[in-house]
This record gives structure tokens, C-alpha cells and sequence, in this order.
């Protein structure tokens, strides 16, 4: 038996994974566990996780690699800041000191780290170091179910890397090309991200989801001013616009010159229909570099199958148009595509690459539906929630099933807490909020009163796969949300000529579908399919809400609210619940009525953590 | 530390970036420096150098 530890850390999403004999056995992001979002600190947590879900101590433990390499990274930020001089003394002033002290020597910090776990662990010689986008490539292609693949991965930045172009075949992988740093088509997302006044490395999303409200009436003056877009989706960024390779802020002053208006403060300027036209105008741009480089790299290698990973695979949209193009025969993106999903890659890279052992390609899913985190028995489940003070049933299998659909189909939200937690930043129905598409109300209040974020933010469904092309413009799988397609044209509810003309936000009280809740102002849908083999319970509880209501799909969201990591454990799950205005809670077995509930045990969730 | 050294130096001869060597030089001097003489006495010090 061979094991190999897979650590990310230190920049955000801390995360550890563990393989054994080359098979994917668990994997954790620290966030869920320090109940701290994007946590980057050293991953004691998940590391103590994976360790004890294989059954291993540390000493045990063949190789531990960490996803990047820091010499590379320390030599990127010396010659930017050789390359800038005199400007960015200050980031320079301010980052050294932190690197002469501790990140240059992280084999060190790591091996101290370590230690902790297991006092028999005595040498730093099985710690290895991988490359950034090699952990990204080697996470998108050895999971997927190809055995021969081009791979693009697209980040913000790692060592000097932003964009790699790699060919996998078996076990075998190569990086072609690369765009390095300061060109980076993550980092021109997130300088838009902060520019619309949302958090960098977190607020993108928003950004994306924002994008339907607006016009892209930008796209000229980003692509004639701040990018230049060569035929083959290469770029080349003008950072005379720029502030991040150097100071302290991604944008500077020319760029609010050019767009006439200042950086928005969130805590007192609210969005408006510059932000959504700015919004549109840079999702526009960043899907037409993303179609470019996927046409020049399916021409030039000649190879089917597409991998994605890195930060950039997140935008869904963009996914979504280059399976449209119908560019590649096939798609498969890793679900953990940031850098939480970099300790899996490091560890596969090892394992494959660097060790020779041979892939077996698997047609079903590498990843096991991307549940991979913890889980918790009915005994455990049942101990925590009294531990908590809580009111429950519990129920037989079909009981369960059967009540939780008929709360659905009452327009309940109902929090869903059941088997082994995902990997990766979206929740697939092992720790999810539910509620009925068909509802009117249902995206504003689950907005509103149970995450507390912006009312603005679609919601996601779930579908049986079976039933997928009878609703969506889509007829592959999309198991890790991660695919935006249309609802058919039957299901729609076209606008009226008023409503054509509304502005903006004021789109959102349009009903724009028979499934409202999860269809997007401009018809999309970020879309989950589900199947018996990944996720039986799942299955058999969208099952039952089509046989009541004949409708296949459910609304699906991650169980946390604003700036909350999503629930891990029972307590976790508990607390939210308390914390919202979720109806029900479904964990393991248990059914919880938030009616039966000791009202003292009721909590002011809105302001217990930082918005993000 | 010597080991931090060793692979440091098989590094930038891999990456051939011995122009790197000088301003690391300075880096760990006045790091050093700073930490032993405890930041605040440091800035007079720095002044007489100079």
C-alpha cells in the first residue's frame, strides 16, 4: 500500500487530500472545519481529517507534497519588483520581511507543522514540491474520464504561470505553454471584481452572477484600452492600468479614469447599472478569450477531450458557451478548479508523473461525485443534535424521503445534511439548502431571509439526469454545477414589451420561467445533474418531489449563509438552522421542525460572520 | 540552514538566475540585521552605514 498526502496552503483554501494507491480516498478545504472562509492557514484540521478517514498516522504516510513552489514564487516577486523599481516599494517593504522570515523557508514551517500530528514523524525527506498549474492540469485530467485530453488551466497567478496549455495521455502529462505574470485573465476578473466594489479571490462569482443585468457596453474600450486579444486567446494586459504586480490595490487610477467612475465602496454605494454594463462587459470578454484559447489549442493538438481547472474554471458561463461551440467532443472540469483542489492535483502529479504508476481511466467519476469530505453516522448524528438541544425525529428510509418532498412541494426551505461533505466550493446535496423552482417567492426569500446575501444572486438547480434535456438546452452530464445552459423554450415565460424595457435589478421580480427560482434574468441556469450512483438519497428525494408535483428539479444552494464556510458537522448544520429562517432540517435520519424548536435556542446569525 | 542554503543555490543554478544572488545577499543582511539589532536601535545604525 502507497499513500501520498496532498497539501494547498498559505494563499487561500487551504486544503489536504489523500490517495491511496493512486485512488482518491478523502479530501477537505480547512475552511469547513476553522468555520473561517478561504481559510489559508496551514490545513492542521483537514490534514488531521484525511489522516484519520484512511485510517493512517502520519508517520505512516509515504510522500507529502505541497501544491507549489515557493523558491519559483520568491524569484516571480523579486523580478516584478526589479522590473517596477522604484515602484512598489511599499508592497515590497511590506512582503519581504514575511518572506525572508518565514515563507522562503516553508520545507521548514511545514515540517514543524507536520510534526504536531505525529510525534514519530522524524524527516523532511518525503516532503515534495509540486508546481501551481502542474497540481491544476494534473487535478483536471487524471480524475477526468479520458485517457488522452488537452487541459487549459486559467488562475490568477501561481509561480509566474496565469495560463498553461498541458497534454495528458494515461499517465502521462505535459505542459505545452504557459502566459505568465502580470498577464492573467483571473487576475483581470478579479480587478473588475474589485473595481465593482466585491471582495477579490471570493466576490467573482457575484460578478458573473451580476453580468445578465447589464449590457456589455465596455467590451470595446477593455479590449482596445486594458487587453489586447491575439487570434489564438493569447493576451497580453496593459498594466499601465493596473495596480496588483506592485501596490496594494488591483486598479489605480487610470482605470477609474477610464471608466469615469471611482472604485465602489460596498459599505455605502450601492450597485447600479454601471456596475451590471461594467459586469457584462467583462464576463463578455473573458468568455471570448476563453473561446479563442479552446479553438487554437482544439486545432493545434488535434485532441477530443477538454480538461479545465484553476480559478477560472469556476466561471461556469463562460464552460458553459465553450461546450455550445461544440469545440471539443467532451468536457470535463475538476470541481475543486481553485486552489483548494491543487492538493489533490499535487498528489495525483506525484503519483502518476513523478512515480511512473499507470492510470486506469474510469467512465464513471474519479472524483465520486466530489463527496469526499466527512461524514457522520446516525448514532454521531443523533448524539450532536442533543448535545445541541435539539427537538427531532427520526424516521424510516421512505418516511424521510416522502416528508421532506411534501415540504419541498410546500414551498419549504428545508437544510440537507446528509453523507459524506464535497470538496470544492459548491454544495451538490451532501450539505445544501432546498427549496421549489416553481416558487415565485422563493429566490428572493432564500436571498433574504436564509442567506442574507444580495437579492440579485440566482440559485442553481438540481436535476435528474434522465429529465435534463426535456428542460435545459443541455443533454450532457453536469455533475459538479459547473455548466450554464438555458431552460428550453417551452418552459419559458417570454417577457412582455414593459418588461423588455425595465432596468437592471428591477428584472428580478419577472417570472421568466415555470421553474422561476433557479432561472437567471437572461434564461441560464447553472445546472446539477443528479444520479442514482452518486448520490442515491438525493436522487430518490428529487424522485419523489417529480412524482408529487411532475416537476424534475430542485432548488439547490450551499448550507451556509453570507461569509459562513458551508456547514461540516451536525452542531454546524444545528446552528444555521437556528440561525435562519430554514423550515426544516433534514440530517441523516432526523427530521427537525424549526416549530418544535426551543425558541432560546434561536441566534442572531446575521452578524456572526464577515460578509464577504 | 545549510540545507535551506544547499537548495537554494541548486535552484538559481537550475534556473540560471545568479542575478538573483546580490539582492538576496542584501535581503538576509539586513534582515539579519534587523532581527539583531530589534527593528526599534536599527534606524541610527542604518544611518551611519550610509
Amino acid at each position: 500500500m502507497s499513500s501520498i498526502l496532498g497539501i494547498s496552503a498559505f494563499y487561500h483554501d487551504s486544503a489536504a487530500c489523500i490517495l491511496i494507491d493512486g485512488k482518491i480516498i478523502a479530501a477537505a478545504q480547512e475552511e469547513r472545519f476553522t468555520r473561517k472562509k478561504h481559510d489559508p492557514n496551514y490545513p492542521h484540521n483537514a490534514i488531521e481529517f484525511v489522516l484519520k478517514y484512511a485510517n493512517l498516522k502520519l508517520s505512516e504516510v509515504d510522500q507529502i507534497v505541497f501544491f507549489e513552489k515557493p523558491f519559483l514564487k520568491f524569484e516571480r516577486l523579486l523580478e516584478t519588483y526589479v522590473a517596477f523599481a522604484p515602484k512598489g516599494f511599499v508592497s515590497f517593504a511590506k512582503a519581504m520581511p514575511l518572506w525572508i522570515k518565514e515563507k522562503l523557508f516553508q520545507k521548514n514551517l511545514l515540517f514543524n507543522k507536520l510534526k504536531k500530528h505525529d510525534e514519530n514523524y522524524k524527516s523532511d525527506e518525503n516532503i515534495f514540491f509540486s508546481d501551481h498549474h502542474l497540481s491544476h492540469a494534473a487535478s483536471a485530467f487524471f480524475p477526468s474520464p479520458f485517457d488522452e485530453a488537452v487541459i487549459l488551466t486559467a488562475d490568477g497567478v501561481g509561480e509566474w504561470a496565469t495560463t498553461t496549455v498541458a497534454v495528458g495521455k494515461n499517465e502521462t502529462l505535459e505542459i505545452k505553454k504557459e502566459i505568465h505574470f502580470p498577464h492573467s485573465l483571473g487576475l483581470l476578473y478579479s480587478a473588475f471584481t474589485y473595481y465593482t466594489g466585491f471582495k477579490v479571490n471570493s466576490g467573482e462569482y457575484k460578478l458573473m452572477g451580476l453580468a445578465p443585468y447589464g449590457n456589455p457596453i465596455y467590451e470595446d474600450k477593455i479590449k482596445s484600452k486594458l487587453i489586447d486579444i491575439k487570434e489564438d486567446g493569447s493576451f497580453h494586459l496593459d498594466q499601465s492600468y493596473f495596480n496588483y504586480a506592485t501596490g496594494l490595490t488591483m486598479t489605480n487610477k487610470k482605470f477609474e479614469n477610464l471608466f469615469g467612475q471611482k472604485v465602489r465602496n460596498p459599505q455605502y454605494e450601492k450597485l447600479t447599472q454601471f456596475h451590471m454594463d461594467i459586469a457584462a462587459s467583462i464576463q463578455k470578454v473573458t468568455e471570448e478569450i476563453m473561446i479563442k484559447l479552446a479553438n487554437s489549442i482544439r486545432e493545434e493538438y488535434g485532441i477530443r477531450n477538454l480538461c479545465l481547472a484553476g480559478g477560472v474554471a469556476l466561471n461556469c458561463v463562460a464552460n458553459g458557451k465553450i461546450l455550445r461551440e461544440k469545440i471539443f467532443d467532451n468536457i470535463w472540469i475538476q470541481p475543486a478548479a481553485g486552489d483548494a483542489g491543487g492538493s489533490l492535483g499535487a498528489a495525483l502529479a506525484l503519483w502518476h508523473i513523478d512515480q511512473g504508476n499507470k492510470r486506469l481511466v474510469n467512465l464513471k467519476d474519479d472524483m465520486k461525485g466530489s463527496y469526499l469530505g466527512a461524514e457522520y453516522n446516525q448514532e454521531e448524528i443523533e448524539r450532536e443534535l442533543k448535545a445541541a438541544g435539539a427537538n427531532f425525529e427520526t424516521l424510516k428510509y421512505e418516511e424521510l424521503i416522502e416528508k421532506t418532498s411534501e415540504f419541498l412541494s410546500n414551498e419549504k426551505a428545508i437544510g440537507w445534511f446528509q453523507g459524506r461533505m464535497e470538496f470544492g466550493p459548491r454544495a451538490l446535496g451532501g450539505r445544501s439548502i432546498l427549496g421549489d423552482p416553481r416558487s415565485d417567492k422563493m429566490q428572493k426569500n432564500l436571498n433574504l431571509k436564509v442567506k442574507y446575501r444580495e437579492s440579485f444572486r440566482p440559485f442553481a438547480p438540481s436535476i435528474l439526469r434522465e429529465d435534463l434535456p426535456k428542460w435545459f438546452e443541455l443533454n450532457v452530464d453536469s455533475p459538479y454545477m459547473l455548466l450554464v445552459a438555458n431552460i428550453n423554450s417551452d418552459k419559458k415565460i417570454e417577457m412582455t414589451v414593459e418588461q423588455r424595457k425595465l432596468f437592471g435589478i428591477d428584472k428580478l421580480n419577472i417570472k421568466r420561467s415555470e421553474i422561476p427560482a433557479v432561472t437567471h434574468i437572461d434564461y441560464s441556469a447553472r445546472i446539477q445533474t443528479v444520479t442514482k450512483d452518486t448520490n442515491v438519497r438525493y436522487y430518490d428525494l428529487i424522485s419523489k418531489f417529480k412524482e408529487k408535483t411532475g416537476c424534475p428539479v430542485i432548488v439547490n444552494t450551499s448550507f451556509n449563509v453570507r461569509g459562513e464556510p458551508i456547514v461540516n458537522t451536525p452542531t454546524d448544520a444545528f446552528n444555521c438552522f437556528m440561525g435562519t429562517e430554514l423550515d426544516y432540517l433534514v440530517i441523516g435520519d432526523c427530521i427537525l421542525d424549526k416549530l418544535k424548536q426551543n425558541p432560546k435556542l434561536k441566534k442572531d446569525y446575521t452578524k456572526e460572520f464577515e460578509l464577504d | 540552514m545549510f540545507d535551506f542554503i544547499k537548495e537554494f543555490y541548486l535552484f538559481l543554478k537550475i534556473r540560471k538566475k545568479y542575478w538573483l544572488l546580490p539582492i538576496i545577499i542584501v535581503l538576509f543582511l539586513f534582515g539579519g540585521l534587523i532581527i539583531l539589532t530589534q527593528g526599534s536601535a536599527v534606524a541610527p545604525f542604518i544611518y551611519t552605514i550610509f
